[in-house]
C-alpha cells in the first residue's frame, strides 16, 4: 500500500488536488457513536460547507451498521461502513490498514478522528501508510477554502505553547481532536444520507493480535479520566480519608471524574490509575476543581490543557492559585460540604 | 528463549528548567538541562526486566543531536547492553513521519531484534504518533498502553493489559512486535556503581544519514510533510479571580461563574 501511495502523492504546490471530501473516522461507546465523533462531526459539516465538499463518516467493525443513522441525523452525508469479524475486536493493525485502504480507494482531503486512546493507536498506523502528515490532540481546526489547508492547532509542552500545523502537500490532511473541544448538534432525524457497505480487501484485515478478553471497566465514581469533562481531583489538603466520600459525591454531581495528586495516591485512597500528573494521567477538562491541591510542577504538568481550572486552598499563597481561573482560600472540610450543599440546591431547587 | 530488545529513547529539555518567550511563542532553550524523555525510562526498564526474566540483550537507539550521546550513556549506566545514536544534519526538521522512518532504518542496522518498546509519548511532543507509525515502518504489530506484561512460551508468546477507552483488553501476540508503554507500567531502576563505570567507557555507535543509506527525500525538513506556520505561548486565565468573603460566600461565587460557563 506505501508504494501505492508514494506515487499518488508528491503533489507540488498550486497543481489541482484530486482528492476530495472530509472524513470523520467514527468510534462507538457501547452501542452509541462515541460524543467525540458527534462533536467532530458538528465541526466537519462548518469546514465542509466551507470547502463545498462533502461529509462521510467512516465505520470500522462489526454488526456496527445500526449506528449509520445516527451518524447522518449528526451531518454525515455518506457513511462508508466496513463491517466484518476480523473487525470485531480493535486491534491497531487492522483499524489502520483498513481505513489506510479505504483512504487510498476514495481519496478524501481529510480524515479527523478523535485523540482517544483508540484514535491515538491506531491513527498513526494508518497516516504512515499514507505517508502523509497527522498532527495529534488537536483543540482547534479551521480551513482556507482558497487552498483547502487545513489549519491544525495542538497544545505542546503541557500546554504552554500552542503551534499551528499544516500539511500543505499531501494527501489526506489527518488530524486527531481532543474530546469536547467541539460542540455537538442536535441530531436532525429527517436528514437524508447514503450507507455506503465496503467489503474490505483481505490485506486491509491482517493483523497478528489477538484479543482475548475486553473488560469494561465500570468502576462507577471512578469513571475515566482520560476525556472526561469535569475532573475533581483530591490534594494533601483532604486529611481525612471518610472525606473522599465527599470529594466522589461532588465529582458524581458534576457529571465528572475523580483523580488524585501523588501524596493520595501514596496513601492508598485512590488507585494508581488516577494519579494526574507527569507520572500519571495527563487530563484536558472543560472544570477540573483542585481540593487541596497545592500545584507541584508535577501535577500541573497534567492538568494545564483545562480549560477551567478551580482550585481551593487554606494557603493563598499555594502556587496553583498562580494558574487558576477561580481561587478558593479555606479549609477543604469546610468548603467541600457546602459545596455539595450549594449545587444540590442548585440542581434541585431545595436543600437534601 | 533470549530475546533482543530494543528499546527507543528521546533526550528532551528538563520540563523543571524550561521556561517560555512569551513574545516569540517558543522555549528559550537556553539554561535548560537535558534528560531522558521521563516515560521512556519506564520503558527502559520494561526492556530490562525482560532481559532479566529471558536473557538477551537490550539495545538503546535515538535521534538527536551529537549530545544525545550522553542520554545513551544514562541507559548504559540502567544496564542497557548498546546504545546507538542516529545523527546528522539533515535530520533535523523532521516531524513523527520522518522520524519513524530514520528510526526504522537505524533498527534495521541491528540486524534481528524481536521486541521493540517506547515511552508513550515525549514531553516536547507529546505526540505519541513514533510508536505506533514506527512499527508500520518496521512491519510489526503495535500495542499501545500497555500496563501489564506477561511472558508465556518462554518468550514464544507475549499476553498484554492494555488501556482502552472503556475499560482494558487482554490481547496476545508473537515476537516480533512493539508496544508502547504508560509511566504507571513499572518504577525505573536506578543506575547502579557498576553500570555507572561501564557507561563512562562504554563506546556509544553513532550513525549517520549515510550509513543507514536514508533517502534523503524522507528525511529532515524535505521529509516532511507538516509545518508549524505558527506558535503561540498559552496565556492561562491565571488568578483571574480570588474570590473573596465567607465559605458560604466564596462558594456562592463561584456557583454563579460555573452556571455563566454552562457548567452547571
Amino acid at each position: 500500500m506505501s508504494d501505492n501511495a508514494g506515487k499518488e502523492q508528491g503533489l507540488q504546490a498550486g497543481t489541482p488536488v484530486p482528492w476530495r471530501g472530509i472524513w470523520v473516522a467514527a468510534e462507538r461507546t457501547g452501542e452509541r457513536a462515541a460524543d467525540v465523533t458527534l462533536e467532530l462531526l458538528a465541526k466537519a459539516r462548518v469546514l465542509g460547507d466551507k470547502l463545498g465538499a462533502p461529509l462521510a463518516a467512516v465505520l470500522i467493525g462489526y454488526h456496527v451498521d445500526g449506528l449509520a443513522g445516527e451518524l447522518i441525523g449528526h451531518g454525515a452525508d455518506q457513511v462508508l461502513v466496513v463491517d466484518h469479524p476480523e473487525l470485531a475486536s480493535f486491534t491497531e493493525e487492522a483499524y489502520g490498514g483498513v481505513l489506510a485502504g479505504l483512504a487510498l480507494k476514495y481519496r478524501p482531503e481529510i480524515i479527523l478522528a478523535g485523540a482517544t486512546l483508540m484514535g491515538r493507536a491506531y491513527i498513526p498506523r494508518a497516516a504512515t501508510i499514507l505517508e502523509t502528515g497527522l498532527t495529534a490532540d488537536c483543540m482547534d481546526l479551521d480551513i482556507d477554502p482558497k487552498d483547502r489547508v487545513l489549519l491544525q492547532t495542538r497544545p505542546a509542552w503541557g500546554g504552554n505553547l500552542f503551534a499551528t500545523i499544516v500539511c500543505p502537500l499531501r494527501r489526506p490532511q489527518m488530524a486527531t481532536v481532543r474530546p469536547h473541544v467541539f460542540k455537538k448538534v442536535l441530531p436532525d432525524p429527517a436528514r437524508q444520507g447514503e450507507i455506503v457497505s465496503i467489503s474490505p480487501e483481505a490485506e486491509w484485515l491482517e493483523h497478528r493480535l489477538r484479543v482475548v478478553e475486553s473488560v469494561k471497566d465500570d468502576a462507577g465514581d471512578e469513571c475515566r479520566l482520560y476525556g472526561a469533562k469535569v475532573i475533581v481531583v483530591a490534594g494533601r489538603g483532604v486529611e481525612h480519608e471518610k472525606d473522599m466520600a465527599l470529594v466522589k459525591e461532588l465529582a458524581g454531581l458534576l457529571g465528572g471524574a475523580v483523580g488524585g495528586t501523588r501524596p493520595i495516591v501514596d496513601q492508598g485512597w485512590l488507585p494508581e490509575r488516577l494519579q494526574i500528573g507527569q507520572s500519571g494521567v495527563t487530563v484536558s477538562p472543560r472544570l477540573y476543581i483542585g481540593l487541596g491541591v497545592s500545584g507541584a510542577v508535577q501535577h500541573v504538568a497534567g492538568i494545564k490543557d483545562s480549560e477551567i481550572i478551580v482550585a481551593v486552598n487554606k494557603d493563598p499563597d499555594a502556587p496553583i492559585f498562580d494558574l487558576s481561573t477561580y481561587g478558593l482560600v479555606g479549609n477543604v472540610g469546610l468548603i467541600l460540604p457546602e459545596l455539595i450543599r450549594q449545587i444540590r440546591l442548585e440542581k434541585t431547587g431545595r436543600v437534601v | 528463549m533470549p530475546l533482543n530488545i530494543v528499546v527507543c529513547i528521546k533526550q528532551v529539555p528538563d520540563a523543571r528548567t524550561v521556561r517560555f518567550d512569551a513574545e516569540k511563542g517558543t522555549i528559550i532553550r537556553e539554561g535548560v538541562d537535558a534528560v531522558i524523555n521521563p516515560v521512556d525510562l519506564n520503558a527502559l526498564e520494561a526492556g530490562l526486566s525482560l532481559k532479566d526474566a529471558l536473557g538477551g540483550e537490550v539495545t538503546a537507539i535515538s535521534m538527536g543531536p551529537p549530545q544525545a550521546v550522553e542520554a545513551l550513556r544514562e541507559t548504559i549506566a540502567m544496564g542497557v547492553d548498546k546504545g546507538v545514536l542516529l545523527s546528522d544534519r539533515s535530520f533535523a526538521g523532521s516531524d513523527t513521519l520522518a522520524t519513524t522512518y530514520i528510526l526504522a532504518k537505524g533498527i534495521e542496522m541491528l540486524g534481528r531484534f524481536d521486541v521493540v518498546i517506547c515511552g508513550k509519548q515525549s514531553m516536547d511532543g507529546d505526540t505519541a504518533q513514533v510508536g505506533p507509525g514506527l512499527a508500520v515502518r518496521l512491519g510489526l504489530p503495535s500495542v499501545a498502553y500497555v500496563k501489564e506484561i506477561t511472558v508465556l512460551n518462554d518468550g514464544g508468546l507475549f499476553r498484554f493489559r492494555r488501556e482502552t477507552d472503556s475499560g482494558y483488553d487482554v490481547v496476545e501476540v508473537e515476537p516480533p512486535f512493539l508496544v508502547t508503554v504508560p509511566p504507571l507500567l513499572n518504577t525505573p531502576r536506578l543506575p547502579s556503581l557498576k553500570g555507572k563505570m561501564r557507561a563512562k567507557k562504554a563506546d556509544i555507535t553513532i550513525y549517520n544519514a549515510n550509513d543507514i543509506k536514508a533517502d534523503l527525500k524522507k528525511i529532515g525538513f524535505e521529509g516532511s510533510p507538516t509545518r508549524v506556520v505558527s506558535t503561540a505561548v498559552h496565556a492561562f486565565n491565571a488568578r483571574k479571580e480570588m474570590l473573596s468573603g465567607t465559605v458560604e460566600e466564596q462558594v456562592r461565587a463561584l456557583i454563579g461563574r460555573l452556571k455563566e460557563a454552562g457548567l452547571l
